[in-house]
């Protein structure tokens, strides 16, 4: 136990199935016991109070939930948690160390590639994916590879100014 | 000493980056479901499978049974407190939880409280309801049809499905126009149910505290201080122990603007459990429930002289506002600002017949991205100078032009009673043919021609009312559309800026401060901006309808201007002087004679704590109310280009050119995002978002599989362009923007398609123009309509 208590739920139903997964969530082991219905992006937002990872479609359409698993991008609201187990994800809170921003993180503020703010996240874990598989990428093969994660306000273009403002960014270093 | 660089502190016209993305780009923004309150309980919604039955029995045993559930709520619990049924904000009465009859498909029935969502899930589950299925109407002419089912048998005096009916303009004198005219078209459209979809749903957190009686209401809106009111009316609780906190809200387009049953409800369950009680929506209650948009059936003509100059125009409207009409919009206009179409062509004549329906689907007809139903307007307006102009034989670049109201025209008053008072219209027209190479592509069009390719271009000139607005004409439950702006200016000379507006995105936090800055010299780092919390936010109407900047945006303007006056009066007496000697540059007050002595605005702030004239009140602050003397009209000159496959009728977009003129552009970053946004929604209008029923009343279009929003992939690139009139009454010349390229687009992309498709007959296809109908339309020759579809044969 990290705390000196624990509080239990009132009544345990003993029918109801649990197990115990434990997670690398942003370089960090973190256990929970969980229902096996429970959804990833329920775990990191409820039970690891990872709140930048959003939800905002129930059907794996809009990829505000998505994060890397295993360093691939997948929506969050699609996985149990319990698929999650042994293995490792990263969210938006680590996409950078403390009081630092990511190039990604940077882009987005310089382009104007948010406004809202909602689909960001999501948006900027899919990209991340991206530059790590392709450091330099053209317009057309951003936009491919946002074509999971939608966005309301921007229209998209400033999205894609900010992956290259990053990809030049990155490259640079 | 001289004056601060304006752009230096971020004043007016900076591109500032904006402040809110720090916490945003970080994940740290603080939305509804991210807040999470001591012993908070969750809310979930059972909604009704049938678009339109009886309730005969609801069984809440099992549900109650199950661990975890702390309460079940169905229409029963809520007449019990007087609150199964609630007033809109168009003065009609929408049920919270049905008690009677269900009237559409995902309308609330009943509640389950538990200590998790998951739960609470379950739990709605296990409701037995027994309905008693009716016929159901989803098509308003059907609805209209002698015989038809009475929806709202709730109602007294409520013998039919007609909801009003409503003219404005004169009719004697537009009859005389077309019996003069030389020429007559016509046009009849159906503008689509669509639906504004922010990316995140609807949700509150309610938490009433029984030892204070204080109710705090976390909520997602774009207009808190009305929910408040609205609350207290509903609610019937003292308005000073409500506050409504609006957290940041993850897109709004009008969809957060009305009151939603989810609120009402996750109020009284936190009052009676005395517990904070969330409610999140899900995508499938977002779509099928809240806050819907246009649907309306549009017919019109335009009376003509041979040489192209338009004598008169009438309009007839049906609007479709399903089972309860909940529009948000000003009271006095029950078919919103729709007769504001045509205002910046200068026609004599206008006359405008509307009608609203009621039919078995969900409640809405907001303002999505919209100044209320100028969408609508202005759509039909586009479509109809393109038929004009097609019906002529004219070109429609010069059919526009020749009719447009010129720059020394202004004031203008439009046919319908607006008054428009500013503009360049034919320099914006100019920009966009110029940019796009109107007379090139003409020639390219008429080569492919030859070669069996089908190109378009689609011209969308219009100006549009945004800002409402004026106290004489605007009010919404009687409340005037004022706004307002408090600033207080710290002793250190950092300042703390609240609003009445509450943003979703547009930028406030950082725009406002750019205001501050332009009219005080004090950087807009050093500017704070709070909106959304009504225990210390002053009194405002929120945002929405393009009305942040015209109306909240220019109380900021005047607020500044209240501090600088009692700045002067301390600068004066720090400088020994008298008033009349002293002389203002940005960010400094001097002596007339002596401009090397003078001190700083930040100087005056210390003085107002520390050192202030015998007989001043000490401090720094202030608070503007905002009435604004008229609309703002922006024009937008929108010209797409298209090529439509012939053999899948498929259209790609090939250019897409935006000339704006919203007057002084605050922070150009941030309108071009805006204008970027509004282009995107008019083409998903255009091409795929689309929302309608099947026979039985099942909503198509309940997900994000088949209500389908564009992508990355398939948004075409933008070109921008601008044109600057400053608005003549705004404190700092600028105009709405937010909403222009939703608003004035989707005819664009339409106009395009048809001008493809011109010689074949085709006069009109219905949004979304999906490859079947553009595919229908060139084998067939005929026009396609989106209309949903009349039902046959009993219930």
């Amino acid at each position: 136990m990290s705390n000196l208590y624990e509080v239990l739920p009132p009544e345990l139903d003993d029918d109801v199935p649990v197990r115990k997964v434990t997670i690398r969530v942003n370089g960090e082991n973190l256990s929970a016991v969980v229902e096996p219905r429970l959804l990833l992006a329920h775990l990191l937002r409820q039970g690891f109070k990872l709140t930048g990872t959003h939800t905002g479609c129930d059907t794996s359409n809009c990829g505000a939930c998505t994060v890397l698993f295993d360093g691939q991008p997948v929506k969050s609201c699609t996985m149990f948690a319990v698929q999650a187990d042994g293995h490792e994800v990263m969210t938006i809170e680590g996409l950078a160390g403390p009081s630092e921003l990511h190039a990604i993180q940077e882009g987005f503020k310089e382009e104007h590639g948010l406004q809202c703010g909602f689909c960001t996240p999501g948006m900027m874990m899919t990209s991340k994916a991206l530059l790590d598989e392709n450091p330099n990428p053209t317009e057309d093969e951003i936009r491919w590879a946002l074509s999971g994660n939608l966005c309301r306000c921007t229209g998209y273009q400033n999205i894609v100014k900010a992956v290259m403002w990053a990809a030049t960014k990155l490259q640079d270093q | 000493m001289t004056a601060v660089d304006e752009i230096k502190i971020g004043g007016m016209g900076a591109r500032r980056r904006r402040v809110e993305d720090n916490r945003f780009i970080r994940g740290k923004g603080n939305y509804i479901d991210d807040i999470v309150l001591p012993g908070m309980l969750h809310m979930e919604i059972l909604r009704s499978p049938l678009a339109h039955a009886r309730i005969r029995s609801i069984d809440t045993s099992k549900a109650w049974a199950m661990p975890g559930v702390r309460l079940v709520l169905t229409g029963e619990t809520m007449a019990a407190r007087n609150l199964a049924w609630m007033p809109t904000l168009s003065y009609d009465t929408q049920a919270v939880l049905a008690t009677d009859k269900v009237r559409f498909q995902g309308q609330e029935v009943a509640c389950v409280i538990a200590d998790d969502p998951y739960i609470a899930k379950d739990a709605c589950e296990a409701i037995m309801v027994d309905y008693e299925p009716l016929p159901p109407i989803v098509n308003p002419m059907q609805s209209l049809a002698e015989g038809a089912p009475l929806i709202r048998d709730d109602k007294e005096n409520q013998p039919d499905n007609v909801i009003y009916d409503w003219e404005v303009g004169d009719k004697g004198g537009t009859d005389r126009a077309f019996a003069e005219a030389d020429v007559v078209s016509k046009i009849e459209l159906h503008y689509p149910r669509s639906h504004p979809s922010p990316i995140e749903c609807c949700g509150s957190i309610a938490d009433f505290n029984r030892s204070t009686s204080k109710l705090t209401v976390y909520m997602t809106t774009q207009a808190p201080h009305i929910i408040r009111a609205a609350v207290a009316m509903v609610a019937e609780l003292p308005e000073q122990m409500i506050r409504i906190i609006s957290p940041d809200i993850g897109g709004g387009f009008g969809n957060k603007v009305p009151v939603y049953p989810g609120y009402v409800a996750s109020i009284l369950a936190s009052i009676l459990l005395e517990r904070p009680v969330k409610w999140i929506e899900d995508r499938t209650g977002n779509l099928i429930s809240t806050g819907f948009a246009r649907d309306i059936y549009l017919h019109g003509e335009l009376a003509m002289r041979k040489d192209g100059r338009i004598l008169g125009v009438r309009m007839q409207t049906t609007a479709d506002h399903g089972a309860f009409f909940s529009d948000a919009q000003p009271s006095k206009f029950k078919i919103g600002l729709m007769h504001s179409a045509f205002a910046c062509y200068d026609i004599p004549n206008a006359h405008l017949v509307a009608r609203g329906v009621y039919t078995n689907k969900a409640p809405g007809g907001v303002a999505y991205r919209c100044s209320f139903r100028v969408t609508e307007a202005m759509f039909f307006q586009e479509r109809m100078i393109q038929a004009a102009a097609d019906d002529l034989g004219m070109d429609q670049a010069e059919f526009r032009r020749i009719n447009f109201v010129r720059d020394d025209d202004f004031p203008h008053r439009t046919p319908w009673g607006f008054l428009t008072d500013s503009g360049q219209y034919g320099k914006c027209l100019d920009v966009g043919l110029e940019a796009v190479g109107y007379q090139d592509f003409l020639k390219q069009k008429e080569e492919a021609a030859k070669r069996g390719r089908l190109l378009g271009i689609g011209i969308s000139t219009m100006t549009e009312p945004l800002g409402a607005g004026n106290s004489r004409e605007y009010d919404i439950l009687g409340i005037k559309m004022f706004d307002s702006a408090e600033l207080k200016v710290h002793i250190t000379g950092k300042a703390l800026l609240r609003t009445g507006a509450r943003g979703q995105g547009q930028g406030h936090e950082t725009t406002w401060a750019q205001i501050v800055a332009h009219e005080l010299g004090i950087p807009a780092e050093d500017i704070l901006v709070e909106e959304g919390d009504t225990d210390t936010a002053p009194f405002g109407m929120g945002t929405y309808a393009s009305r942040s900047t015209p109306v909240a945006g220019a109380a900021v303007a005047m607020v500044s201007r209240k501090i600088r006056a009692k700045a002067r009066k301390i600068a004066a007496h720090l400088l020994e002087i008298s008033e009349e000697d002293v002389e203002w540059e940005l960010g400094r007050f001097y002596v007339r004679s002596q401009p090397d002595r003078g001190v700083t605005i930040q100087e005056c702030a210390v003085a107002a704590y520390s050192n202030m004239p015998d007989g001043m009140e000490p401090g720094l602050d202030n608070t503007a109310y905002y009435d604004p003397p008229n609309l703002t009209w922006p024009f937008a000159c929108y010209i797409v280009t298209v090529e439509v496959d012939p053999e899948t009728g498929v259209w790609d977009v090939l250019r897409l050119v935006a000339v704006d003129d919203c007057g002084v552009r605050i922070n150009p970053m941030i309108v071009e995002g805006q204008i970027m946004g509004g282009l995107t929604e008019a083409y998903a209008m255009a091409n795929m978002q689309f929302i309608t029923f099947d026979a039985e009343g099942n909503c198509i279009g309940s997900n994000f599989t088949d209500y389908l929003l564009p992508t990355a992939w398939e948004t075409p690139g933008f070109e921008l362009h601008e044109v600057v009139t400053p608005c003549p009454h705004h404190p700092i010349g600028a105009k709405g923007i937010g909403e222009c390229a939703a608003v004035g687009g989707p005819a664009a992309f339409v106009n395009a398609v048809i001008d493809a498709l011109k010689g074949t007959g085709v006069r009109n296809i219905d949004m979304p123009m999906f490859p079947d109908r553009v595919y229908e339309a060139l084998q067939t020759g005929k026009d396609i309509s989106g209309a949903p579809p009349v039902r046959t044969g009993e219930a």
